[in-house]
């Protein structure tokens, strides 16, 4: 068995998500093999290199691939790999943009977010937000796999000594062009990657009132999440939105303030290890989920929370 | 343009749901069942471009159960204007979908396709780039903006970053994001008006697709339930009790 693991990258840096989904494949078992289709991502390949694990890194570097626009990143992954035994890729926007593309070019169906892997052929992964665990088997020929980075821990970025080889392969299917894009700059920890993580929500009532969260994140070495509430309020930006459509998150310490605990936020949350809700509403469901609870104002709580931690 | 709506019938977004006990799947027996929110999204952005004179004719089409025609009304009542139904009793995987899709675009010969980024039952997010791989179209995945100029479509995409603007060559296919747009509630008038509206049915073996799968649904339990928790009385005794005893700050 070889696994191919499609490399999250921006041309720069290899994505942390990236490390969980090599562990992924070392739990699948067999050689791995990492995909880095991008241009001028040199320093990506050498960084896939040195990953525990990984034995052969193959570099697609071409134009089309720049900014790793599905129409032409998928042919490559369909061409390279119809001959491994799994495809699997991170369930970032990236891999999820990609990988269902290359699954109905090899004509087989895919199996999403897995978070746990009980044999080569046999996952777990979750449906209806998280609310029911689904145990998929599949016997498709390659099986092609998104992973949801916080079912499994990262493995180790050095120690690795793979060698990289030059793919020739390009794909340019002439249907999209990128136009632009526009990214959140923020000097805080990711908020997938991070250990701690505080969110707000409805309660923070506006945008500016994030001041308060982002002084305590700062203090904690914190993310700092949102819930849809928040984001559609206009509080604060849709890519800090943590839930069922927004991100997964499973940090060690998750600070719910001013969020009430819908299902579809519960979703992108309820498994990380110390779930804190802050809240003055002793009904609210996140009390039901939380590990400590402090029913109190949040305006109150929260700079005190600050200056005593 | 023609604009085709795919859209799926689902267990409504504020159920939670049960898992049933000999764990062959949840229980959806007496569960309200609703159009898939996403979906509504994508209706309404197909509503919105014929407002702007962008689409001439809306197609909406449902694959799934007989009752799934009640979502088709639904979209019918907000503004399509036919529906098309391939009726499947048994449930179908993504790729399945999206070749029983395949087929109804070849009929149709839409312009754009528009469908939700994932339904909510599933959780999958794939039949839209499934689709976009069939056809050999452009996709814009994940869209919160959507505008059509001559014979592209500029998409601007969510990306786990920030925002991200790809133009398609049409035909295109794009899945909905929630930020997309806020879908409109359907009007009495406008419900019965819907009742009247044409809605076809197809089977997958008059669209001459096979529903084969190569994934199978072995077993389906409840997730692990968390511990009960402790309510605090101070931000003081919150602090000590994350230090001491959870000992994560």
């Amino acid at each position: 068995m070889t696994i191919l693991v499609i490399a999250e990258h921006d041309n720069k840096v290899l994505a942390p998500a990236t490390l969980n989904t090599v562990a992924a494949a070392a739990k699948i078992g067999g050689d791995i093999h990492v995909l880095v289709a991008g241009q001028g991502a040199g320093a990506v390949a050498e960084a896939a290199a040195k990953v525990a694990g990984v034995s052969k890194v193959l570099v697609a570097d071409n134009a089309a691939y720049a900014h790793q626009l599905p129409e032409n990143v998928a042919p490559l992954v369909a061409e390279l790999g119809g001959g491994y035994s799994h495809i699997l890729a991170a369930a970032t926007s990236n891999g999820k943009n990609i990988l269902p593309r290359v699954a109905a070019q090899l004509d087989v169906d895919q199996i999403s977010e897995i978070i746990s892997v009980e044999s080569a052929d046999t996952f777990k992964r979750p449906i209806y937000a998280g609310n029911a665990i689904a145990t998929v088997q599949s016997n498709a020929s390659v099986k092609v796999i998104t992973v949801r980075a916080t079912g499994f821990d990262p493995v180790a970025a050095e120690g690795g000594s793979a060698a990289v080889e030059a793919v020739a392969a390009a794909h340019d299917a002439g249907t999209s062009s990128f136009v632009g894009e526009e990214l959140a700059k923020s000097d805080r920890p990711e908020l997938t990657a991070a250990k701690i993580v505080v969110s707000g929500g409805r309660g923070m009532q506006n945008g500016d009132n994030f001041k308060h969260l982002y002084a305590l994140a700062d203090k904690l070495g914190a993310a700092v999440g949102a819930s849809r509430a928040a984001v559609d309020a206009g509080f604060v930006p849709n890519d800090m939105q943590v839930g069922q459509t927004g991100k997964i998150v499973a940090p060690q310490l998750y600070i719910a303030v001013g969020i009430s605990g819908a299902i579809q936020h519960l979703a992108g949350m309820k498994d990380s290890k110390v779930i804190v809700a802050i809240n003055k509403d002793e009904e609210a469901p996140i009390f039901q989920v939380a590990d400590y609870g402090l029913v109190a104002d949040l305006f109150e709580a929260v700079p005190e929370l600050e200056k005593l931690v | 343009m023609k604009v085709l709506v795919a859209v799926k019938r689902v267990v409504d977004y504020n159920v939670k749901v049960r898992v049933k006990a000999d764990n062959s799947g949840v229980d959806l027996a007496n569960v309200k069942m609703s159009m898939n929110p996403f979906c509504e999204i994508a209706v309404e952005e197909a509503v919105r471009l014929k407002e702007k004179g962008v689409a001439t004719e809306i197609v909406v089409v449902s694959i799934g159960p007989a009752t799934a025609q009640e979502q088709l009304r639904t979209a019918l009542a907000l503004g399509a204007d036919r529906a098309i139904l391939v009726e499947s009793a048994e449930e179908l995987t993504s790729l399945a979908v999206a070749k029983l899709l395949k087929a109804v675009v070849d009929k149709e010969q839409p312009q754009l396709v528009i469908l939700g980024k994932q339904a909510i039952d599933s959780d999958n997010n794939q039949t839209g780039q499934m689709l976009a791989a069939l056809t050999g179209y452009g996709q814009g995945t994940f869209a919160s903006k959507v505008e059509v100029s001559g014979d592209s479509v500029a998409v601007t995409r969510e990306i786990d970053g920030g925002a991200q603007t790809v133009s398609l060559k049409l035909p295109a296919i794009v899945t909905t994001d929630l930020r997309l747009n806020e879908p409109r509630y359907a009007s009495l008038p406008n419900i019965m008006k819907a009742k009247k509206k044409p809605l076809e049915s197809l089977t997958p073996e008059a669209l001459g697709v096979s529903t084969a799968s190569t994934n199978k649904t072995v077993k389906v339990g409840a997730p692990a339930a968390r511990s009960a928790g402790i309510k605090v009385k101070s931000v003081a005794e919150l602090v000590e009790k994350l230090k001491n005893e959870a000992k994560v700050i």
